[in-house]
């Protein structure tokens, strides 16, 4: 295990690493020039040339390239062309409100699609069983911004009961403020994430459900609920773990259409505006923090299965 | 307590918790009636004037936390702030303003000439990206004789000289950080700046004016528009700076809740032609497009019953503005004609640069439909604003575009054949000129209706519409510009009656 350990981190600091150098060149591949967010349709050549020098475009891309990984090497992001503002602090700022926005919605959605899952598997053959299973089709061919619209239609404008968008000026300060404000993108997250984990989480149990190990269990004496208990859900977990560290990585990403759509200053609407503006450090920025925040989630996903399934860990780290 | 009883109070209680619930969910954590929330989609990129910042710093900042020497009010006119007053030599070319007295910064400052002289050289400064830049060209120097008297002489006559002026914020000149501070000597002090999300303006106790009327407001910024929409209804946001897109009116339209007020915009959204290649380069060419095309029917399609046609590039609110509609009519017959009798009569086909935001995709789409009844094919060519800024603006490789253009006075334009559209009238490019040099605004004022006269005899662009400048609050709030020219939105006014 510790090699494997050893081995995985290597592989997460390698892929980190070669990331960071397609994020910069992709971007700078990209067309279009950083300076025209600063120009106006009356700017003068000079004023064009001025701009292309605020934003550092008339330097050659390898200085650009050494220039920020030197900065990246001493923890800092940047500055931001467009404002001037360093870019660390305002990606602090902005987790603040996307970091809770997406455990919020994954631990809802895992609650929700655990159960349904569970349910629509063991009763496959009722009524709810098959009402969860097309409901959970149907959530995954929804888009994500017409649930949102669809909630604040109804709880925000129509009951007055929840805010339609926007997030307190002074954060956390009062939580339960803050968490009022979190509730509709959450629930919209949840709703959407939930439909795609419920399928896994079923057909995962269905496996389980007509494995010969739960028989031979069974035959031997075990209780359904106890045999479950204690060997059909590690077997469960360990496909829908993989598909939990999927789902959380692709919240995280997704967060730009609901924060969109809630009005919410995270680290997706953040993206946004930056790619609008051709705002490459804060683009650099964002991509780091997400690349980053992606790929130690397909890490610990990892670890997490081979904890819960030993014989992963012998085969993958050479019977050591 | 009996039954009947107890439920009520039961039922009391719930809407009592429904309720405190509904006025937590406002992001306003004050007390209602002494903050004014806004809400807008244009966040300022920095906070400076001089450096790109784009139009929403104008909108937060122009005259409630920056002040110029004159303002540009509401209804075009242009009126003195913190100049208490001027004279101009009888060449026209010396400027004498005394500054108002009393006056300091929001750092407690008092205001001097210097600061003036440093603010206006700020405009003229290497990396300035100021819009006025190009227009101080004329400046020859900027004497300081004492703390309360700037003189600026010119090279040449510029009767533009003080309108100028009023797009030329008052900073302390030892403000270290224009960018990301403020120190300037309006009503409102910039309390704080949430990236992506709001800024926050409070009333300054220092003001050498009247007070504002509202203790603090709030810019609250949108990426979305139904968003924004949605922040209005839920009594999120009191008031939305400018309406974007009409079909999110009608919830408002009916509703006493609301007022919608209608007022004119200065931008302008135009079918640019290069007057340079062919067969733009012929007046006829031009003409006939200009008559095949029902700017009646863009119009409403687009903003239904807002908006107003313009037969040239000058909107109400500028002084020299005159009904032109009528000088390239809608009239595909005439159409046909001019095109025969430039040599066209079996029609040509040419490529369309359409920056692909609203509402220029769907203004191309009917450009095409008109054009292709009188024999002209379009070839629709989508392109990022980005693009559109390198190609069409800086490169001049386009034969035809769409854009819109926002500034109020700004058909001096025509008389400079440089510009990316490439019209070229010597005799435009003269009475700009004229008017520029003239001693009087009248003398302005004749000069410039002769280029809009001109330049719509000769089609120079096709103007197809004026923007409504659509402005919804709630309608207990009083006291907000409904024009908002060049994208300046002054709140001092603003109070809930």
């Amino acid at each position: 295990m510790t090699v494997y350990l050893l081995r995985r981190s290597a592989f997460l600091v390698v892929s980190f690493l070669i990331a960071m150098v397609a994020i910069f060149v992709l971007l700078r591949l990209l067309p279009g020039d950083p300076s025209n967010a600063l120009l106006s349709v009356t700017a003068t050549p000079e004023q064009i040339a001025a701009a292309q020098a605020q934003v550092g475009a008339d330097r050659p891309v390898l200085e650009q390239f050494g220039d920020w990984f030197a900065q990246l090497a001493r923890f800092d992001l940047g500055e931001s062309f467009i404002s001037s503002l360093p870019v660390g602090p305002e990606i602090a700022a902005r987790l603040v409100v996307t970091v809770p926005l997406t455990l919020l919605a994954f631990a809802l959605a895992l609650v929700i699609s655990l159960v349904a899952g569970f349910v629509a598997a063991v009763k496959s053959d009722r009524w709810y069983g098959i009402l969860i299973s097309g409901l959970s089709q149907l959530g995954v061919a929804v888009p994500v911004f017409w649930v949102g619209i669809l909630l604040v239609g109804v709880f925000a404008i129509q009951l007055r009961l929840l805010p339609s968008s926007g997030f307190p000026r002074d954060d956390w300060a009062d939580p339960a403020e803050a968490l009022l404000s979190l509730t509709l993108p959450v629930i919209t997250v949840a709703i959407v994430m939930s439909a795609s984990l419920t399928r896994y989480v079923r057909s995962a149990t269905l496996d389980v459900l007509g494995s010969d190990y739960l028989r031979s269990a069974r035959a031997q004496g075990s209780g359904f609920v106890e045999a479950l208990w204690r060997h059909g859900l590690r077997n469960g977990a360990v496909p829908v773990i993989s598909i939990l560290g999927i789902e959380l990585a692709t919240t995280f990403l997704g967060a730009v259409v609901v924060e969109s759509v809630f009005g919410l200053p995270g680290l997706g609407s953040m993206l946004l505006r930056a790619i609008q503006q051709h705002d490459y450090p804060n683009i650099q920025g964002v991509l780091f923090v997400s690349t980053l925040v992606v790929l130690v989630i397909g890490f610990l996903a990892d670890i997490a299965q081979r904890l819960v399934d030993p014989r992963l860990r012998t085969s993958l780290s050479g019977n050591r | 307590m009996n039954k009947p009883i107890a439920f009520v109070a039961l039922g009391l209680a719930a809407s009592l918790a429904l309720a405190g619930c509904a006025s937590g969910a406002s992001t306003d954590s004050s007390s209602a009636s002494s903050t004014v929330e806004i809400g807008s989609l244009y966040e300022p990129q920095n906070l400076s004037n001089v450096a790109g910042g784009g139009q929403g710093v104008t909108e937060a900042f122009n005259g409630n936390v920056y002040e110029g020497l004159f303002k540009l009010a509401d209804d075009g006119s242009v009126e003195p702030l913190l100049a208490e007053s001027n004279t101009v030599s009888d060449d026209g070319l010396t400027y004498t303003f005394t500054l108002k007295s009393g006056v300091t910064f929001h750092s407690g400052k008092e205001l001097t000439s210097a600061d003036v002289k440093a603010s206006i050289e700020a405009v003229l400064a290497e990396d300035s990206q100021s819009a006025r830049k190009s227009s101080f060209g004329t400046i020859a120097g900027i004497e300081t004789p004492d703390d309360a008297t700037v003189v600026v002489t010119l090279e040449e006559r510029s009767i533009s000289f003080i309108y100028n002026l009023s797009y030329v914020w008052i900073i302390n000149a030892d403000a270290t950080d224009g960018e990301t501070t403020e120190d300037g000597t309006g009503p409102y002090t910039l309390g704080e700046w949430k990236r992506g999300s709001s800024l926050s303006l409070e009333a300054f106790d220092g003001y050498w004016g009247d007070a504002p009327a509202t203790d603090e407001v709030v810019f609250n910024y949108f990426t979305d528009a139904t968003a924004l929409s949605n922040a209005l209804l839920t009594d999120q946001v009191d008031i939305v700076t400018s309406v974007q897109s009409p079909d999110a009116l009608t919830q408002f339209a009916d509703n006493a809740d609301y007022v919608v007020s209608d007022g004119d915009s200065t931008t302008k959204e135009i079918l640019v032609f290069n007057d340079r290649v062919a067969p733009f380069d012929n007046v006829s060419v031009r003409k006939a497009i200009y008559s095949a095309i029902d700017t009646e029917k863009l119009l409403n399609s687009i903003w239904g019953d807002y908006g107003t046609l313009i037969g040239s590039m000058v909107p109400p609110t500028d002084p020299w503005y005159e009904d032109l509609t009528q000088v390239n009519p809608y009239d595909p017959a005439l159409s046909e004609q001019l095109l025969a009798d430039a040599g066209f009569a079996d029609g040509f086909e040419f490529t369309l640069d359409t920056p692909s935001y609203d509402p220029h995709p769907v203004v191309a789409e009917f450009v095409k439909s008109e054009l292709a009844k009188v024999g002209i094919t379009v070839t629709i060519n989508t392109i990022s604003s980005d693009e559109w800024y390198t190609k069409v603006y800086k490169a001049q490789d386009f034969t035809a575009t769409l854009q819109e253009h926002v500034n109020d006075r700004d058909v001096v334009w025509y008389g400079n054949p440089d510009f990316y559209w490439g019209y070229n009238n010597p005799e435009v490019t003269a009475l700009v000129d004229q008017a520029e040099a003239s001693a009087t605004t009248d003398e302005q004022t004749a000069a410039l209706k002769q280029v809009n006269e001109q330049i719509a005899e000769d089609a120079a662009s096709v103007w197809l519409y004026l923007y409504p400048q659509i402005v919804v609050a709630a309608s207990d709030l009083t006291g907000y510009p409904v024009n908002g020219l060049n994208s300046q939105f002054f709140v001092y006014d603003i109070a809930r009656s």
